[in-house]
């Protein structure tokens, strides 16, 4: 699944890799993003909050402008023109998302409002339908707690429990405890395809293949993952993948949940309501098919279309170069901010992608995001959404600088300075 | 533009590198725990009250430079004033670092938490400022539960 693996530290690229990147670049890229070229606090803005959110490209901008200026209708019911053709944006989406996903068929991509309602969906569906008291729930101990508290909520009603493999103080999944969870209990595995805290890339490959010799089917949080891996659904074998657009350079408020067919259509409907009816009398409702089903009431149209365009932008630079940008990066700026006296990296997994974490001395995270701040640098302090994470590492709080595909060197030189002017105000 | 040296002045670096009253207090008849979900700040105000006024305060917990240094001069401007007064130094410091406290206003009855005027001017750092005011109230009130900051 990851085709562009990241070793740190660096290692010679492939020269596949290298020739596919000679035509990366990042400077001419940078004007594809408006919001990149204001100063902030009177400073050029340095964003390095990717993990948050991505910044959007003029064409996602464009394609969510277009489709209100020209084609606004509401879809699979109208019989006219613009119905028509703003059904015909919203599906053309779906087959984006699809064939970026390597997606068998179509049908297999819903959409929904992002990666955190996905998993809600597939834990209020799959899950309970199939998880009952004295089963199990194996999820990692470095999820976000969007892959945490929808399956405690489940596993609360249904007197499951929830168990947690394990990871290393590298910030790495301990395969030899996560196989040991495993066993005629567990019902589903939920695993973060790249941890947003750590950086993380687990061994999906693996995971996916223990779950399914005990025939256990496995949902992947491709929330990180998408923006900086290439994803194929079907090697390995996904039963279930998903992600949000704002993360991967489209729309907030869209997101998608791949699920098998086969397993789709064995699940009761999220929500009901319009659109995901074939037919409704007081008597009985006969759900439509997939993916109509689980896409209950006008969908979020304008963001399919944007989060569309987004991987058609992503397409175009290509994910191998993508990667191979961001690779490099996370390279230099790992060894320049390590080697600021005081550091201490939080995740130090050999593959990672685009999230570097750290301490300095006994400096709070906040006073260093702060400080930073003011040099018009953006990162993330605090959380992360990952309160088990933190406890695992003994920590209330990490500084978080994470990276997109249009960050460049001398950004990581600015956080380097910064940094360094966080220690000033506190020697 | 802000100013860091306004925000992070030196009284308030050294509080936050070196605590006054930063332990638990055998003698506490009154305490509660502060806690903001947003950064992970978490803090627990000890106090030893006698009748109507504060005989002793402590705190422990943990935070940002701001929100330590806070309550470290807040346990110190507080410990033996009755609630009314306590009270009205929290109206005060609540006001200065929102910026609701006239520039050339008397600040006097602050004292040294005059130091955090700066921190107006960073809005997002006013919840680290008042967190442990936020805890005192609650342990002034007699709340056990957690006070949160949202």
């Amino acid at each position: 699944m990851t085709t562009a693996a990241r070793r740190l530290p660096r290692e010679p690229r492939p020269a596949e890799v290298r020739d596919a990147n000679a035509e990366f670049d990042v400077h001419k890229i940078r004007r594809d993003f408006p919001i990149l070229r204001q100063r902030v606090r009177d400073r050029t803005l340095v964003y390095l909050d990717n993990a948050a959110t991505s910044q959007k490209p003029q064409v996602v901008i464009d394609a969510i402008c277009r489709y209100y200026e020209r084609d606004n209708a509401n879809i699979h019911r109208g019989v006219h023109f613009l119905s028509e053709h703003a059904t015909e944006e919203y599906e053309g989406a779906r087959r984006t998302v699809q064939s970026f996903l390597n997606a068998a068929d179509a049908g297999e991509i819903i959409f929904v409002r992002g990666a955190t309602e996905a998993i809600n969906l597939v834990a209020q569906t799959y899950g309970r339908t199939n998880v009952h008291a004295g089963d199990e729930v194996l999820i990692t101990a470095m999820e976000h707690h969007s892959n945490i508290v929808p399956w405690q909520i489940l596993c609360e009603e249904k007197g499951a429990r929830l168990r947690v493999a394990p990871i290393s103080d590298s910030g790495e999944l301990l395969l030899a405890d996560f196989a040991n969870l495993l066993g005629p209990r567990t019902k589903i595995v939920a695993v973060t395809h790249v941890s947003n805290a750590l950086g993380t890339i687990t061994p999906v490959q693996r995971i996916i293949e223990m779950a399914h010799r005990w025939n256990i089917p496995v949902l992947v949080d491709g929330a990180q993952a998408v923006p900086h891996l290439k994803v194929d659904v079907q090697a390995p074998e996904c039963d279930f993948y998903v992600f949000s657009g704002h993360k991967v350079y489209g729309p907030t408020g869209i997101g998608v949940l791949y699920g098998k067919s086969a397993l789709l259509d064995a699940m009761p409907p999220y929500q009901g309501g319009g659109d995901m009816i074939s037919s409704v009398t007081f008597e009985k409702t006969i759900y439509n098919k997939l993916p109509y089903k689980f896409e209950a009431g006008t969908p979020h149209v304008a963001g399919a279309i944007g989060l569309g365009a987004a991987l058609e932008y992503v397409n175009g630079l290509g994910t191998d170069s993508i990667a191979a940008h961001e690779h490099e990066l996370l390279a230099y700026a790992t060894e320049t901010v390590s080697a600021i006296p005081g550091i201490r990296l939080i995740g130090t997994a050999k593959e990672k992608a685009g999230v570097l974490s750290f301490l300095l001395d006994s400096i709070h995270p906040h006073d260093i995001g702060t400080i930073l701040d003011q040099e018009g640098i953006a990162i993330r302090t605090g959380h992360h959404c990952a309160q088990p994470v933190m406890q695992r590492f003994g920590i209330a709080a990490a500084a978080r600088a994470s990276f997109a595909l249009y960050n460049t060197r001398e950004e990581v030189d600015a956080l380097v300075e910064g940094i360094q002017k966080v220690r000033e105000v506190f020697a | 533009m802000p100013d860091l040296r306004e925000l992070y002045q030196e009284v308030i670096l050294e509080h936050s590198k070196a605590p006054r009253n930063y332990r638990e207090l055998a003698t506490a008849n009154h305490r509660a725990e502060g806690y903001n979900p947003l950064c992970g700040d978490h803090f627990t105000v000890y106090l030893d009250l006698e009748g109507d006024s504060i005989r002793e305060i402590s705190f422990q917990g943990s935070g940002c430079a701001i929100s330590k240094a806070s309550a470290s001069l807040m346990t110190q401007s507080v410990k033996g004033k009755t609630r009314a007064e306590a009270a009205r130094l929290f109206d005060q410091f609540h006001k200065l670092v929102t910026g609701q406290s006239p520039a050339n206003g008397n600040r006097s009855e602050l004292g040294k938490l005059a130091v955090f005027s700066g921190v107006s001017e960073f809005p997002v750092r006013v919840k680290c400022a008042t967190l442990a005011w936020h805890t005192l109230h609650a342990a002034l009130q007699g709340k056990q539960q957690t006070v949160s900051t949202e």
